[in-house]
């Protein structure tokens, strides 16, 4: 790398992260909340605003910022405030390890990860504190019920990685990366991605992070129809907007990890990881992986109805945990077996 | 309405006869429940069937339809038949009310079908699914409007007596709450009785019936030939003929 | 079905049973949720005061009046013609079916009769009326219970119902077409095999909303045991249309009450379903939508000629008498029971509407369920505002 000072390269990888973000948020609200979204339904959806509505997102951040920032009277005001950040924040800690090339990372942790996991269930602590400052009856549902949610779910998301851990024997996201492109199944020779092996692991971490990011069919603590909203029931303008680019912020890294995890990340079958230009082409590989992954949770969220609180639960600890357990048995025997 | 202008058709007839039968029975059925419970009947052959009840054996009639097999509620409302004092607010000559001013509590004859003695009645409708008839059952209110609950037998019959009791105040003993259930709570008066005042009216009159003027005979006769002349003309064979 | 159906209804009981119990024994503070007047889920103006312990609903109290209009009153200060204008904003997705039995009523006192052709074309209004109305129920039940895009195929294949009654009778919500002694007008050039088009395209969205939502899990789930109401409780209170149905009772007005239309010179089924649940009533709507699709073609067949009015004077009075008539509309047993005194308009109208008595059983029904249960069996009630507050 470059000789860079500590702060330089802090600074760069701040606004890196930063920039991220959003323009993450825009894709995935663009190509799937406004274009896929309307196709599915008949519609064109936003067409007027740039080329084929490209330009829309930007009006609508516009109209977000314009408005005035009210809190309820009843309002914990300084909770109140506090908690779209914190909910952002949980996503601005998920992009710090993810890997977008060889080299391309902000920072690799060896507990990878076990990080990302942690961290992102920081977000259920801002829902919930948006929920009860909110002064708000239907927000105290949804709050309630997301950190029901996010408590429930966060076991069988854990518990799906254990496979992925115990084939690549590390907890670092390049590592993991590294594994699979090392890896080889079926006669093949390298660059097998684990889903072959952990197609099981995948379907619990896939249906996991749609609970996580409280999309259809797990969506109660928003549930429109019911809660009609839920915790950021009383959210409007600039802190409203926080809180939809999390969701979809959330959405994207989610994608990413289990792109790293199970599809191979950025790296590409048959080819040797350490190529330096796949520092040039790794992100447009795992962003490919990542759209992919992105349209399977939208897909599913235009589709299907939501569960009910106690289903959802119910079908966390009496399906999801047991298949993950018996997953995690299974590739920890063959494992040794092998 | 009565026997001889039912529908010409012998076929028509013939259903209606049978269906009658099955009126009569049920007419039967409840004076045989209420014995002098039972006011005055009405039976339109093929049609409906009226039974106006005394006021005490007014959930009496509730029970007995129940047990008879009209186990099937439809509504609770009531009826005012005072003349409204102010008719249509309208001073057209087929609908005058200014006559009718001087007295304005007065009776018109006979209060509707299946009679009447008071100005208000209580009416509800049960019906049979299984025998696919329903009976309208009358009552007459005293001065102290007052007249047992269905809600006990029964119980789609609340929120009907919540809407009679807001609407014409009449009391139903009995009933669980009776609260408003159109209007705010501190609405005054009772809207559908034929002396509140439709103020919308007052304040600015409807002139819909107005423009309706009555046309000599022998020119309305001319207009009618006319218009069925052109309709012949227009439709030798319309579309989608059998 | 039935079998199943029957289990799991006892098993969801014992589960209330159950869960209510412990909330005896663990007494917390109640919680007071009040569920509209603004809510997504009451489509109006309703409001259900919820009373909650946690997520379980303790007591559920429909307070309506909101968009009250007093149609009663109103209807006794204009003339007959002019109260179909009135009345046909009271369940203004199906509104030429509330014109019908009014008029009906008033022909019956005026002894007139409509010509047959007449009958027969205010019978296909009638099932287009119906097939416009409950096709939006099919999708709006989805996006209540959280899937999003059935509702927008139901507003795109809607669109093509309306635009068939739009150019029949001029007008899309609110047609007004019905006549004292027949109809306004005959149906125009080329409509009968648009129509016909339209049917086709009407029994692909019913497929399309079958293979969408009656076939998927999680909609099972939700509305299977959910909401269960038993025959006798659905006649007491008064349940009428396919709310009825789906609880067992095979009573249809239009079978067994023919006031005076077409439906009995054709061949058509009723459809019943014995749960009585959220999903029952989901079902037989579809299929009575279906079914409405194959009516208005065998309309189509049989469409005799002749004129669309009767001779009647122009001046409409309506001779002294009293007369219910009442049909089976789109949402359930709609009548009209009208005095009159012989004079240019209604003495009294008492407009008896499915809704009221429909939504009328929430508080028997919405008794130890959970918060989204109560969407659930809101939505599957299937409610117009316009119908209850009238």
């Amino acid at each position: 790398m470059i000789g860079l000072v500590y702060w330089q390269e802090t600074a760069i990888k701040l606004a890196v992260i930063l920039g991220v973000i959003p323009v993450t948020s825009l894709i995935l609200v663009y190509l799937f909340l406004f274009k896929m979204m309307a196709f599915m339904q008949s519609r064109l959806g936003p067409m007027i605003t740039g080329p084929h509505g490209t330009l829309q997102l930007i009006a609508e951040a516009i109209k977000f910022l314009q408005k005035e920032d009210i809190h309820p009277d009843n309002a914990d005001k300084h909770v109140f405030a506090l908690a779209p950040i914190v909910v952002l924040m949980s996503t601005f800690l998920l992009y710090v390890i993810l890997p977008a090339g060889p080299d391309l990372i902000v920072e690799d942790l060896d507990v990878g990860i076990f990080y990302a996991l942690a961290v992102s269930s920081l977000s259920a602590l801002g829902v919930l504190m948006a929920g009860w400052a909110s002064a708000n009856k239907y927000a105290l549902l949804g709050g309630l019920r997301a950190a029901g949610q996010l408590i429930a779910y966060e076991l069988p998301l854990v518990l799906a990685t254990m496979g992925v851990i115990i084939q690549a024997e590390t907890m670092s996201l390049q590592g993991i990366v590294h594994a699979q492109a090392n890896f080889s199944i079926f006669g093949l020779d390298s660059g097998m991605p684990f889903i072959f092996t952990q197609i099981v692991g995948f379907a619990i971490f896939m249906i996991a992070a749609q609970a996580e990011l409280t999309q259809t069919p797990f969506d109660m603590p928003v549930a429109e129809t019911e809660l009609v909203g839920g915790f950021h029931i009383e959210y409007t303008g600039f802190r409203f907007l926080l809180f939809f680019m999390a969701e979809f912020g959330t959405a994207f890294a989610f994608a990413a990890i289990a792109s790293v995890l199970f599809l191979g990340g950025w790296s590409l079958p048959f080819v040797d990881p350490n190529e330096n230009w796949l520092n040039f082409v790794g992100p447009g590989v795992m962003l490919f992986k990542i759209l992919i992954l992105a349209a399977i949770i939208f897909w599913v969220r235009f589709t299907v109805p939501r569960l009910r609180e106690d289903q959802l639960q119910k079908f966390a600890w009496k399906v999801l945990i047991p298949v993950s357990l018996v997953n995690i048995a299974v590739t920890g025997l063959i494992k040794v077996a092998v | 309405m009565s026997e001889e202008t039912a529908s010409g058709e012998t076929a028509v007839e013939e259903a209606a006869s049978a269906v009658d039968d099955a009126r009569d029975a049920a007419v039967a059925a409840i004076t045989e429940a209420l014995g002098d419970g039972v006011v005055e009947t009405h039976v339109d052959p093929g049609q409906d069937v009226w039974i106006r009840v005394a006021n005490a054996s007014w959930q009496d009639a509730a029970a007995a339809a129940k047990a008879a097999g009209y186990n099937y509620f439809s509504y609770v409302s009531a009826i005012d038949w005072m003349i409204a004092p102010e008719g249509r607010y309208e001073d057209t000559e087929f609908d005058d009310p200014i006559e009718e001013s001087e007295n304005t509590t007065k009776l018109p004859e006979g209060s509707g079908v299946a009679g009447g003695d008071t100005r208000f009645q209580v009416l509800a409708r049960v019906e049979s699914p299984t025998q696919h008839i329903g009976i309208t059952f009358k009552a007459d209110l005293a001065d102290d409007m007052t007249i047992g609950t269905w809600s006990d037998i029964f119980p789609g019959a609340d929120w009907h007596e919540r809407e009679a009791w807001e609407m014409y105040g009449v009391t139903f003993a009995g009933h669980p709450g009776l609260r408003k259930i159109y209007l705010p709570g501190d609405f005054e008066g009772n809207p559908l009785r034929k002396d509140f005042p439709l103020l919308a009216r007052t304040v600015k009159p409807w002139p819909g019936v107005v423009d309706i003027e009555e046309i000599p005979e022998q020119l309305e006769a001319q207009l009618e030939a006319e218009v069925m002349a052109a309709f012949e003309a227009e439709n030798p064979s319309p579309e989608g003929s059998a | 079905m039935t079998a199943t159906s029957e289990h799991s209804q006892a098993a969801y009981v014992a589960t209330q049973a159950a869960d209510a119990r412990i909330n005896v024994e663990l007494q917390t503070g109640d919680m007071t949720l009040n569920i509209g007047p603004q809510h997504p889920a009451t489509h109006g103006t309703l409001r259900i005061a919820a009373q909650l312990d946690g997520e379980l609903v303790i007591r559920a109290e429909p307070i309506m009046g909101y968009m009250h209009r007093g149609y009663e009153k109103l209807a006794e200060v204009r003339t007959y013609p002019q109260v179909t204008t009135l009345i046909n904003r009271i369940d203004w997705l199906g509104s030429f079916a509330n014109e019908v039995p009014f008029i009906l009523a008033a022909e019956r006192l005026m002894e007139v009769e409509a010509p047959p052709r007449a009958q027969w074309i205010r019978t296909i209004l009638f099932e287009l009326s119906r097939i416009a109305n409950v096709s939006l129920f099919l999708g709006d039940m989805g996006v209540q219970l959280g899937a999003l895009t059935p509702v927008f195929f139901a507003f795109r294949d809607r669109e093509r119902v309306l635009n068939q009654i739009e150019s029949l009778t001029g007008g899309r919500f609110h047609p007004n077409f019905d006549r004292i002694g027949g109809l306004k007008d005959d149906i125009p050039r080329g409509w009968i095999q648009e129509t016909r088009d339209v049917m086709v395209k009407m029994r692909e969205f019913c497929d399309e909303m079958e293979d969408l939502l009656v076939g998927n899990q999680i909609f099972g789930a939700r509305c299977r045991g959910v909401g269960v109401i038993p025959r006798e409780v659905a006649l007491g209170y008064g349940m009428s249309g396919a709310n009825l149905r789906a609880s067992g009772v095979d009573w249809d007005l239009r079978r067994d009450a023919n006031p005076g239309l077409a439906w009995d010179q054709i061949d058509w089924k009723v459809w019943t379903h014995p749960d009585g649940d959220s999903f029952a009533r989901y079902w037989v709507r579809l299929q009575e939508t279906r079914e409405a699709t194959h009516m208005v073609e065998k309309l189509l067949d049989g469409l005799p000629s002749g004129p669309v009015m009767a001779k009647v004077p122009r001046i409409i009075k309506v001779p002294e008498g009293e007369a219910y008539v009442s049909t089976e509309n789109p949402l359930g047993e709609m009548g009209y029971y009208i005095v009159s005194k012989g004079d240019l308009g209604p003495f009294r109208v008492k407009i008896r509407t499915p809704s009221f008595n429909n939504i009328s059983i929430v508080p028997w029904v919405c008794k130890g369920v959970y918060v989204p249960d109560v969407i659930t069996i809101l939505a599957s009630l299937y409610f117009i505002l316009g119908d209850i507050d009238r």
